[in-house]
């Protein structure tokens, strides 16, 4: 086992209250594995990325445990996370574009960052990881300002990676790019796990359709909960959760992006985070509710590695 | 509605932003109402001569007998004038400028943007000088037009940069494919998109009026006629009352002019605090 | 990089074009005679002077002339160094009066300056990384950076100076002793020089720390930081890049407030009457000195260009983005 996540909960403090973008999420991520993590924006599933590697000065651990490679990982201690950082858990960012110190050359920036973390650079492989991603070794003489957007993203994904981590988050990667950029960086990603320079991957994105194409398993997430998880093909062909029915129904085929919007296909919207509704919560826009909504279906596995928070389903 | 009340809820719980208003308000209370409740004017030699504070002349009386708080009441005002004209001022130029360059784009930006540097480069304060000593200025107006004219070229930097970044967005191109014509653009969708920014402007723009003022009037380049802190501190030096002890004649306008301008600094940072949340976490 | 040094001297040169011709223009749209009433306030006793100075000026402003010759007389008499006689002190040329107040300004306003910079940037740096400091630090800066330049200089004069009496507060040296090269002058003119120092450095100081701390707070919230963060980055290595990319905007800050720096230390001269420009801009205002104040204005002019270049050059060499042709922040 990977990466275990056990009843995570992360709560946003705002002015007006707490908001529960994680509120109690469980699963697990095998070694080896590219789980996809899809959800509408809003879901919690940039939460539960970020969670895993930083929680920003407004998010606050409330409970659950994350375990990696079976070490406790101490997500609500980032002092103490700092050691997993990088070696065992990193991240490709959100923000990848702007990333990079602009005012570092990007070969300095490396070198400074791995001492920084105690580690020495090592110039031939940090070259040759650079050829994996396309990008000429001269990269590292220039400014970021010097480079494309893809270069510097490309660049971001060699730097992430360089301590070969045991768990990359990739974090909304592609939805900055155009639809041939997107394929390519995808192609990257799994290049980056059959190569072996890391373990598994958590690939956040609210395009099933683009993490379709590399993911094992995708994760759906519903108003900071996850809804199923189940291997790729089976999200795609034979969801059980009514949500994810409706997301994978609103795709018009597979290869064809969605925008990020709201699902005009469903009713409603999804509750406020702020003071959510007991039980499922996605019965108010859901065409199989039932009385027994009202109490929280557990997120239990209904077939080998396919799981679902439904009581429909089970 | 509830966003204003909402803004404003969290604008009376910051701090830094009700302490400024509150000096700035007292401050500005006394130089509208004071004035009135003294009989004599600020110049008249009405008491003792270089007496210390009393229970009569509470900050005392400089050495011809003229009542120190009348000419502070009286020069706090010209003040508080001088800060919103000259401010004012500066600020209308800077935003026609800056709105103009950043909507328009193309040669008029190049255009004002050159303008705009060279003023920028100008050492405001030694323009005035010259200005002021030949032309002579007779009233806080004038002085607050010329320093209006000086002063305005970062806000309009400013504000070139902020329109430029609202320029492509969605709802001015609505609004442009809509056939609005460029002035309603700039009033009704770009100026609303920035206001918070403007008035930040406008209050650095007031605080660095008064400033230029009070050293112009120091030099003595100030009005000729009334009374204002700048001009009390020019009497106070220049009639020893450092050497005489006379605290009491050159503490108060200092005093004044530091305390309308450093809470209106105080202010804009809470002002920015209640505007950008993420600086309140700080 | 040469098109961004291009446009600088360009508008460095219209800027000097420009201060050049409010110069000529201003004495013109006077109303009124100016050489009349110029005579007229300088009220000076000796006929023969009085005499000298009609002809220098009425040669001077050749008012017979079309325009356009008296405008490139001007110009002419401007590149020969000319900048015409001192009334106040006449018949000194106002190049020389400058020329004599000139080392007292610099001496008080680079190292009031450059010190107020980096010790300002460094205590911003310091005090944006402890909340109880950042408390405290923060309002002290702001009402630094309000205070009057010439209030300072008065309290610090009259605190230190009158009631305590530890420090001198006029002049540059003790009026006791000639101007030599001895350990006593030099003594005397440190003397002097501390507390008009101080409070120009001391105003200067809060307005650089505050900016300082803002910037270092927007660096330190920038996404590379963030990206840093979730690697693990030392607190270290985010604190040098942090500090090492807040001083930028420090750098185009400076070139900024010349102007404001300049202006304190004019008046904060008057105060102590410390022998530089801004105690001559005094004498030249009280005496009527128009050609002084036209030639210190001028002088200044130019020396706030030539320090705007030197900061260019220096934003080049900080700024690693003007020197691959990306244009950059200033």
């Amino acid at each position: 086992m990977s990466l275990t996540v056990t009843d995570l909960r992360v709560h946003y403090r705002t002015p007006r209250g707490e908001v529960r973008a994680l509120d109690g999420v469980t699963f697990t991520v095998a070694d080896g594995e590219i789980m996809g993590l899809a959800g509408e924006s809003g879901s919690g599933k940039s939460t539960l990325g970020t969670s895993l590697v930083r929680l920003d000065g407004r998010m606050r651990h409330v409970g659950g445990t994350v375990e990696l490679d079976g070490v406790p990982l101490p997500v609500a201690d980032s002092a103490a996370m700092d050691r997993f950082r990088f070696r065992a858990v990193s991240v490709i960012p959100q923000y990848s574009m702007s990333a990079l110190n602009p005012t570092r050359k990007i070969g300095k920036m490396v070198a400074e960052l791995l001492a920084s973390r105690g580690e020495r650079p090592d110039r031939a492989e940090l070259e040759r990881r650079l050829a994996l991603v396309g990008l000429p070794p001269d990269v590292l003489g220039r400014y970021p300002i010097e480079l494309s957007g893809g270069m510097k993203q490309r660049v971001v994904m060699v730097v992430s990676t360089l301590l070969n981590p045991s768990l990359l988050i990739a974090d909304e990667v592609t939805s900055a790019l155009d639809v041939s950029s997107q394929k390519a960086v995808a192609g990257m990603l799994l290049g980056l796990r059959d190569e072996g320079l890391v373990t598994s991957m958590i690939m956040v994105t609210h395009d099933i359709s683009l993490v379709y194409q590399i993911a094992d398993t995708i994760a759906v997430m519903y108003a900071g909960r996850l809804a199923e998880k189940a291997p790729a093909d089976v999200i795609v062909t034979a969801p059980r959760h009514p949500y994810t029915r409706l997301l994978i129904s609103s795709l018009p085929e597979v290869g064809v992006r969605q925008a990020e919007r709201r699902l005009d296909g469903i009713p409603g919207t999804p509750p406020s985070l702020l003071d959510p509704p007991e039980g499922c919560r996605f019965r108010d826009r859901c065409p199989l509710a039932f009385d027994r909504c009202a109490e929280r279906p557990p997120f239990a596995e209904v077939a080998p590695g396919h799981s679902v928070a439904c009581w429909k389903a089970v | 509605m509830t966003g204003v009340r909402n803004a404003l809820r969290v604008a009376l719980r910051n701090g830094k932003l009700v302490a400024g208003l509150a000096v700035v308000l007292a401050l500005l209370l006394t130089a509208l109402v004071v004035p009135a409740t003294i009989a004599y004017g600020p110049n008249e030699y009405v008491g003792p001569a270089a007496a210390p504070p009393s229970a009569e002349y509470w900050f005392g009386t400089t050495t011809f007998g003229q009542d120190v708080f009348a000419q502070f009441a009286y020069g706090l005002r010209a003040t508080f004038l001088v800060g919103l004209l000259g401010g004012g001022l500066a600020a209308v130029i800077g935003m026609a400028v800056g709105f103009t360059a950043g909507y328009r784009g193309g040669l008029v930006d190049e255009i004002l943007n050159m303008i705009t540097n060279i003023v920028l480069v100008l050492p405001a304060l030694v323009v005035l000088l010259i200005v002021n000593a030949y032309l002579g200025v007779r009233d806080v107006g004038v002085q607050a037009l010329f320093i209006g004219l000086t002063s305005w070229p970062w806000a309009a930097r400013a504000i070139r940069a902020q329109t430029l970044s609202l320029r492509s967005r969605d709802f001015v191109d609505l609004a442009r494919l809509s056939g609005m014509r460029t002035p309603g653009i700039i009033v009704r969708e770009i100026a609303p998109n920035m206001s918070s920014y403007l008035f930040m402007t406008f209050i650095l723009l007031f605080g660095g009026s008064i400033l230029i003022a009070a050293s112009l009037d120091f030099i003595g380049l100030g009005p000729s006629q009334g009374v204002s802190l700048g001009l009390m501190l020019n009497n106070a030096a220049r009639w020893s009352a450092l050497h005489l002890g006379m605290w009491w004649w050159f503490v108060p306008p200092g005093a004044g002019i530091t305390a309308v301008v450093g809470s209106l600094y105080v202010v804009n940072v809470g002002l920015d605090e209640v505007f950008n949340p993420k600086l309140r976490e700080m | 990089m040469p098109r961004y040094f291009g446009r600088k001297l360009l508008i460095y040169g219209l800027t000097f074009f420009v201060a050049v011709t409010i110069n000529w223009m201003i004495p013109r749209f006077m109303p009124g005679d100016p050489v009349q009433s110029m005579l007229a306030r300088a009220n000076i006793a000796q006929p023969e002077a009085v005499e000298a100075m009609r002809v220098h000026y009425t040669d001077l402003f050749g008012f017979d002339l079309p325009l356009w010759k008296q405008y490139a007389n001007f110009w002419a008499a401007l590149f020969r160094g000319d900048l015409g006689i001192s009334i106040w002190l006449f018949p000194t040329p106002v190049a020389d009066v400058i020329a004599r107040a000139v080392p007292y300004t610099l001496g008080l306003l680079l190292p009031a300056v450059l010190l107020s910079w980096v010790a300002g940037n460094r205590f911003g740096a310091f005090a944006a990384r402890r909340k109880w400091l950042d408390n405290t630090a923060l309002p002290i800066g702001y009402l630094l950076t309000a205070t009057p330049y010439m209030w300072l200089a008065i309290l610090l004069a009259w605190g230190l100076g009158v009631v305590a009496g530890v420090l001198p507060v006029a002049g540059a040296y003790s009026f006791a002793i000639q101007p030599e090269w001895s350990w006593d002058f030099a003594g005397s003119l440190l003397q002097h020089w501390l507390l008009p120092f101080a409070s120009l450095f001391l105003v200067a100081f809060g307005g650089w720390a505050i900016g300082m701390r803002n910037m270092i707070i927007y660096e330190l919230e920038a996404d590379y930081v963030r990206y840093l963060r979730s690697l693990g980055a030392s607190g270290r290595l985010i604190r040098r890049y942090a500090f090492r990319n807040a001083i930028l905007p420090q750098v185009t800050g400076l070139a900024l407030q010349l102007g404001v720096l300049v202006a304190g230390a004019l008046v904060t001269e008057i105060v102590f009457s410390y022998p530089g420009l801004g105690h001559l801009i005094l004498q030249a205002i009280q005496n009527q000195d128009f050609f002084l104040l036209q030639g210190i204005f001028l002088f200044i002019v130019v020396g706030v260009l030539i320090a705007n270049f030197v900061i260019d050059v220096a934003y080049v060499v900080v700024d690693p983005r003007t020197r691959v042709g990306m244009g950059g922040a200033a």
